[in-house]
């Protein structure tokens, strides 16, 4: 008798007796809250130090763009008719941006949030009801995409808040205007994502996103520069001054969420409060959650059914294996393998190489910069033409560093995984950095010489300078990707599955500002020779060698040691790595 | 053959390991058994050279692995527990890198790697990428890699998690006739009938310490009373009997 049996076993429950249950929204999410306060507490080696640095470039950040904002700001309250509009404009352009990448940040988040999260398992199988599952993950996504954007949001409206004396409630205005307009993209977001997961299965769809999202970007930092914006700054460029202020005046986007909080901002600000920006705002980002969470109570288990079909399954055996392993045979079989094995896992990595085309426009950029530089005609001095080209080498260090803080520093901490085949196998730390410091070195040479010269003839340099900004980039080169893989062996991410998440860590941070140190003593120490070297020529006499020596010298130093040091450090640590 | 004289690992206070005196002859099959958190993994991970010993010493074939790391690994072949693999390689391709990382390449290794890899029937998936691997499949690739150089010996924690039933008797097969024919195995399991009917002898760990070693009909005498595996481990380690379950999930 099935009553009977039920009694036998107290511990089953009679299912009908209770209720179903139904976790909240809050209850969802309390493991990510959990973890988020957990996090710098957590048992990391200098907590405080990280802490620190953190609020101090953080602060300094903060500072920074309040600063030129409000002097900014300033100028434009003191220019009559035209500066309040000009005001509006900026922050109408700010607004529009952050709603480009809004939408695209909150695809690429919502793929993870919604599709590929850890927790999913758990949820998906609990008995927690589909329009919960729609809040939580909404609100995930949300916060994560958002917070970046918050960062860089806060400090411009405080600048315009004390410009324009907002008054006490402007805090409450702009966060009345900033909530609805995240809460839009990401239920957008969110949907396309639902849509697409529908479409091609998730780890497809995650390629392909990453691939999209990189040249989105790429394709706005082109036209935004093509376009040349700083003309606008320059009014006499205009036929009349008519024609410059009912430009300035018309919206740029009337029917967009990012021209409602502009206007509902600035009408507060300017003394003229309008509502009805307001309602847009609130009325599009309850409609787009409404429509968001019908969407999602239609296609979310199907599309989640769906993400959980494995992404490519077949490759094919390209010029890889056969061209370059025959190449690199002279070097021995353990070498020639952890390089091959360092391509492959490049080059088969959508987020990782999709981050090339990224790289090449911003080369690009840089190079349509320097040609139109304005360094030809009236009151360019011979001593100046040979300046920018040294000026030339910082920037191009800048640009040698973020690509090494993308490419080579994550390279230690990709191997966390697999860590154990390694230390249990007969390979030498060493051979493993070295190779991987010869595999992110040769390509960024490369770039680095071809960036270095196609400047440096664009700006006609002499050829005492051209070889000086030769040599100077290739030991930068070398010095910058020890620094990498250094910082790389000392600060970790061994837990991250997101390449992408590495390069913005603390170590990332820390080896940028190691090599911006870097690039600045060895700017420091040849900018006296090249001095004495362009004054003699100037006074048609012999530059002192002594400085030659001492100044090119020390920065070869510097450069050997910043390459060497590092590695060294990083084969110890490698060494003593318990994982 | 394995040797581990005085082997001691901490983690700040806690003791993981403690002072382990153990000799793993040639030709020999040996398990290593305790409760989940005794130890056997931080031990085996320390005999693979991944961990580092806070004292006490290890030889592998004759070799002090802290002396000559590099000599005493090239002997050794390391199957652990997580099968974490480079998601983007294939499993022919992972199997010729790790052929790689012990110095070996060529027609000869190919020709094992394919091989090994059909022992497992994995020959369909050689050209496929790891990342759509299932669990299983990992597994069983990663002890088809730990063979690909011939160690001497092999060091395996957990070997029998997510394999099929064929598996799993290709791989008993595979471990007896490797240690009929002279190599040595150290393993670790918490399947009991794995370890009874495979192992030549058996160390049961609890706390870092070994409580008992010896061979089945060894431990029956030592746990006074004799009875199967499963009572010699519980009544050795002193754990809980299933008698309270009961209790628990009327709680």
């Amino acid at each position: 008798m099935p009553s009977d049996a039920t009694a036998e076993l107290p511990f089953v429950q009679p299912a009908a007796a209770q209720p179903l249950p139904s976790p909240g929204l809050f209850h969802l999410l309390s493991p990510k809250f959990i973890s988020a306060r957990a996090r710098p507490l957590g048992k990391t080696e200098n907590k405080s130090g990280r802490l620190l640095a953190f609020v101090l470039i953080g602060a300094v950040f903060w500072v920074f763009v309040f600063g030129m904002l409000y002097r900014l700001l300033k100028y434009f309250r003191g220019i009559p008719e035209i500066g309040a509009l000009l005001a509006a404009k900026l922050l109408g352009l700010m607004f529009i941006s952050l709603f480009g990448i809004l939408i695209l940040s909150n695809v690429v988040t919502a793929l993870s949030s919604f599709f590929l999260a850890k927790d999913l398992d758990l949820l998906v199988a609990g008995p927690v009801d589909w329009l919960r599952l729609y809040g939580a993950k909404l609100l995930e996504t949300t916060a994560h995409s958002s917070w970046m954007v918050m960062l860089v949001a806060t400090p411009v409206l405080t600048a315009y808040g004390f410009t324009y004396k907002g008054g006490f409630l402007y805090p409450l205005v702009a966060i009345g205007a900033v909530v609805p307009f995240l809460l839009i993209p990401a239920a957008i977001g969110s949907a396309v994502t639902l849509l697409l997961v529908n479409i091609f299965p998730a780890r497809r769809t995650r390629d392909i996103l990453s691939v999209i999202a990189v040249l989105a970007a790429a394709g706005v930092v082109l036209l935004f520069r093509l376009v040349r914006p700083e003309r606008l700054a320059r009014p006499e460029g205009f036929r009349s001054l008519v024609e410059f202020i009912s430009l300035l005046r018309g919206p740029t986007s009337p029917w967009l969420p990012s021209e409602w909080a502009a206007q509902g901002i600035m009408t507060w600000l300017r003394g003229e409060p309008e509502l009805l920006p307001f309602y847009l705002l609130v009325s599009t980002a309850a409609a787009a959650i409404v429509f968001g969470a019908l969407l999602h109570r239609w296609l979310y288990d199907r599309g989640f059914s769906k993400s959980q079909e494995s992404g490519e399954r077949w490759v094919r055996q390209g010029v890889l294996g056969k061209y370059v392993g025959r190449a690199l045979s002279p070097w021995g079989v353990m070498r020639r393998e952890l390089v091959l094995k360092e391509m492959r896992l490049f080059f088969r990595d959508t987020t990782q190489w999709s981050q090339l085309i990224l790289l090449t426009v911003l080369v690009v950029v840089y190079v349509f910069n320097i040609k139109f530089l304005p360094l030809r005609g009236e009151g360019v001095t011979f001593f100046l033409a040979n300046v920018i080209p040294f000026v030339n080498l910082i920037l191009a260090g800048f640009v040698l560093a973020s690509i090494a803080a993308r490419f080579i520093f994550p390279g230690i901490s990709l191997e966390g995984r697999t860590l154990w085949l390694l230390r249990s196998s007969p390979l030498e730390m060493r051979q493993l950095l070295w190779s991987k410091f010869w595999v992110g070195t040769l390509p960024l040479l490369v770039l680095a010489l071809a960036l270095v010269f196609a400047t440096d003839v664009l700006l006609q340099v002499s050829g005492f300078m051209m070889a000086v900004s030769i040599f100077t980039i290739t030991m930068m080169t070398f010095a910058i990707a020890g620094l990498a893989l250094g910082f790389g062996a000392l600060f970790p991410k061994f837990n991250t599955e997101n390449a992408a998440q590495i390069p913005t860590s603390f170590g990332g941070l820390m080896l940028m500002m190691a090599s911006v140190v870097l690039i600045g003593l060895v700017i420091v120490l040849e900018a006296r020779p090249v001095y004495e070297y362009v004054g003699a020529r100037m006074l048609r006499t012999d530059p002192d060698r002594s400085a030659m020596w001492l100044g090119f010298g020390g920065a070869t130093l510097i450069s050997l040691a910043a390459t060497f040091v590092p590695i060294r450090i990083a084969v110890r640590r490698m060494r003593e790595l318990e994982r | 053959m394995i040797e581990l004289r005085q082997l001691k690992k901490n983690y700040g206070s806690f003791t993981a390991v403690d002072s382990i005196d153990l000799t793993v002859p040639d030709g020999e099959l040996f398990g290593f058994l305790g409760p989940n958190g005794a130890g056997k993994t931080t031990t085996l991970r320390m005999i693979a050279g991944i961990l580092q010993p806070t004292s006490g010493s290890i030889h592998l074939a004759g070799i002090d692995l802290a002396e000559d790391p590099l000599a005493a690994k090239a002997k050794l072949g390391f199957i652990p527990d997580r099968p974490f693999i480079y998601e983007k390689l294939t499993g022919s391709e992972f199997l010729r890198f790790v052929a790689g990382l012990y110095g070996q390449d060529g027609d000869k290794v190919e020709h094992r790697g394919r091989e090994l890899m059909a022992l497992f029937d994995l020959e369909e998936w050689a050209d496929e990428l790891v990342e759509s691997y299932s669990h299983g499949m990992r597994q069983k690739l990663i002890i088809s890699t730990s063979y690909i150089h011939r160690p001497q010996i092999i060091i395996v924690d957990e070997p029998m998690v997510g394999l099929d039933p064929k598996a799993a008797r290709i791989l008993k097969d595979l471990f007896r006739e490797y240690v009929r024919r002279g190599h040595t195995i150290m393993m670790s399991t918490h399947t009991l009938e794995v370890a009874e009917t495979m192992c030549d002898r058996i160390a049961i760990i609890q706390h870092g310490k070994i409580r008992a070693v010896g061979t089945i009909q060894d431990l029956r005498v030592q746990a006074t009373g004799g009875g199967g595996l499963e009572e010699i481990f519980l009544k050795l380690t002193g754990e809980r009997a299933a008698r309270e379950t009961m209790d628990v999930l009327d709680a």
